[in-house]
């Protein structure tokens, strides 16, 4: 055996590998529940893939056959049904795994100096998976299926100039059809088996180079023992491997429950009126995406007219003013003031529709500026201020209220939920350099805290 | 990467062929991108459709399909089309002043050729949702007393009349769009095809 190792090892770097990355690459001791969710969006990845590639043998990508093919997966295939429910309730899990991924970067400042980019390389992997989702979605053919593709690839109908010939490209035909369907099919296997693993790995290649953050916020690799390992870390082999298989049966057990005892989850996993072959003369009485798409949604449906002139004239000009008097090189404060301007121009001069568009699209992209719109020292919420809390907490409140009233009509109270959310949900990321150049910090330890 | 020691004659062929190689990649993608566009079949199948409008009464709407779209034909009611006149407070584009909506022949008070039969593309100008139809006015729509009868979508909220003219402060930018189309006879209509400017 041993022999059989260092033959390898001359050829390839196996215990090299084995050693950098789990037996001798050092975590620090103090993860929390937290830190579950990202060995666990790998294993949804690896059990999407396999199930999709098993669906994939028998479903049809074809107007005619689509629905059908996938009501045969459910009824004559041979175990269909439960890796099409695997399939179904893992991307609803996926999102959820995500988002909790997500949220622990937000609680302990994973995104600050210097893991930028391992965030930004997160954010790409959170579209590319947005993107395969909306895609997989139209593949059922059902009536949602159809007219929500319609929606989406009509926002980009919005767009000035381009937009037009850009939906017909994507589309493949002048309404969503047969091209539309056959096109999403191949890039729903393309993207995730392909491209999101790729990510997937320089995500985890990035993390290694500079280290895993913690609850402290605390960088381990600062204190080192007289070997060089870090005092406050430990091997990611066997202690998280193991850690981490507690993570993963947990979650068995609570998809496991979903995927026997209620798959579609009441309309939330899989939507009634997906269950309709798509019609195109028949729009459903309510087109709403799946719960993981409709916070940016409730987005692009809150920008009015109205919500445009009364609401988001006077936010652009606060924020302009706000950064005009903050910055201090000359250069900037002239730029600040012509992009101001020149967007306060198109809310009076472009239509609203264009707006909801931009505002839908922005409310993804802020999220690459995060590690610079956070000017706080401190990483971990452990040692922030009340500001970034009851900031934090606000966004929270007004991410879940913007999915919520996204399942809903807009109208009436939803609406304006869904407007007063939208500009919560702006203000965190837009306000952030002044509230947490201001809020008030404690002391971080000098070595993580351990209970 | 160091440039220092490079031969200046080797630096101007480096740049050379790298310029040379980015042009022959975009001459190498051209063809995969264009493959994703509308394909001859695609564009072959818009054609146009005839319709016997003979047997819709008055007040019925008739859905058909046209260029994988739904095409409204309303038979409008002497009462519907008072409505029309009366509304004008809550549109946005009561005259229909934004020319590529309609066909020139609809840019009428009616948006039709004739003011009885209004033929309308049955997809929201916001973001594509087919609006679904609430002809009756007043309370009993659901949409309120001052409702005058028309179109509501309910993707996004946004409302029409019964000539299509979108309403003030909703989604949809623009009015619905009226398609091409004109009459064979006085109970057959092909849509798709223009009517002689000035015939109707």
């Amino acid at each position: 055996m041993q022999k059989l190792l260092a033959w390898i090892d001359d050829r390839f770097p196996l215990t090299k590998v084995w050693e950098e990355h789990l037996s001798k690459y050092y975590a620090p001791k103090n993860f929390n529940f937290w830190y579950y969710f990202g060995s666990l969006a790998m294993l949804v990845l690896v059990m999407q893939i396999l199930t999709g590639l098993f669906l994939a043998m028998h479903y049809k990508p074809d107007t005619v056959l689509a629905f059908a093919s996938v009501e045969y997966i459910m009824r004559d295939v041979d175990w269909g049904w439960l890796l099409r429910y695997l399939h179904s309730t893992g991307a609803s899990f996926f999102f959820i795994v995500v988002y909790f991924h997500m949220f622990r970067g937000l609680l302990y400042g994973s995104y600050h100096k210097p893991r930028e980019l391992i965030w930004i390389i997160g954010v790409v992997i959170f579209i590319a998976l947005m993107a395969t989702a909306f895609m997989g979605y139209l593949l059922p053919w059902g009536n949602m299926s159809y007219w929500g593709a319609q929606v989406i690839i009509s926002l980009f109908d919005a767009i000035p100039w381009i937009g037009p010939g850009l939906a017909e490209w994507i589309r493949g035909d002048f309404v969503i059809a047969d091209a539309t369907l056959n096109r999403f099919f191949a890039l729903h296997f393309f993207v995730p088996t392909l491209i999101l693993p790729a990510l997937v790995f320089v995500h985890i290649v990035a993390l290694h180079k500079v280290g895993s953050n913690n609850p402290d916020g605390v960088e381990i690799k600062k204190k080192k023992d007289a070997e060089g390992r870090s005092l406050d870390g430990i091997p990611f082999h066997p202690y998280y491997t193991v850690k981490d298989v507690v993570g993963v049966v947990v979650f068995l057990m609570i998809f496991s429950a979903v995927v026997f005892f209620g798959p579609e989850l009441g309309g939330w996993f899989l939507e009634h009126d997906n269950f309709i072959p798509a019609n195109v003369l028949q729009t459903p009485p309510e087109i709403k995406p799946l719960w993981y798409f409709t916070p940016f949604y409730s987005i692009l449906r809150a920008t009015t007219s109205d919500m445009v002139t009364w609401v988001l004239t006077p936010f652009i000009a606060v924020l302009g003013l706000l950064t005009l008097v903050s910055v201090r090189n000359f250069l900037t404060k002239a730029a600040v003031l012509v992009i101001s301007i020149a967007i306060l121009a198109g809310f009076f001069t472009l239509e609203a529709k264009l707006w909801g568009v931009v505002l839908m699209a922005l409310s993804l992209m802020l999220f690459f500026f995060l590690p610079w719109l956070d000017r706080s020292t401190v990483k971990s919420i452990r040692y922030r201020g009340w500001m970034f809390k009851l900031a934090l907490a606000v966004f929270v409140v007004s991410f879940i209220a913007l999915g919520y009233v996204g399942t809903k009509p807009a109208s009436g109270l939803y609406k304006l939920i869904a407007q007063v959310g939208t500009i919560l949900y702006f203000a965190f990321f837009l306000f952030m350099p002044w509230y947490t150049t201001y809020d008030k910090t404690k002391p971080v330890p000098e070595r993580v805290t351990w209970k | 990467m160091s440039e220092e020691g490079m031969n200046p004659r080797r630096r101007r062929l480096l740049v050379i062929t790298s310029g040379l190689g980015v042009v022959g990649t975009a001459f190498a993608i051209t063809p995969f991108v264009m493959s994703m566009l509308p394909s001859a079949r695609a564009k072959a199948a818009g054609a146009p459709v005839e319709v016997d409008i003979s047997k819709i009464e008055p007040g019925q709407l008739l859905t058909v399909e046209w260029r994988g779209k739904p095409v409204w034909i309303l038979r409008r009611t002497p009462a519907m089309l008072d409505e029309l006149k009366k509304d004008e407070n809550l549109l946005a584009d009561p005259n229909s002043t934004v020319a590529s909506q309609q066909p020139k022949y609809a840019q009428n008070l009616t948006r039709s050729i004739k003011p009885e039969y209004l033929v309308l593309v049955g997809i929201c100008t916001h973001l594509g949702c087919s609006p679904s139809p609430h002809l009756v006015a007043g309370v009993a729509s659901g949409l309120g007393g001052d409702w005058p009868g028309g179109f509501f979508c309910p993707c996004h909220g946004s409302k029409f009349d019964l000539a299509g003219r979108v309403f003030k402060n909703v989604p949809a930018p623009t009015n619905l769009v009226v398609p091409p189309y004109k009459y064979l006879s006085d109970t057959r209509i092909i849509i798709g095809v223009d009517q002689k400017e000035g015939a109707a």
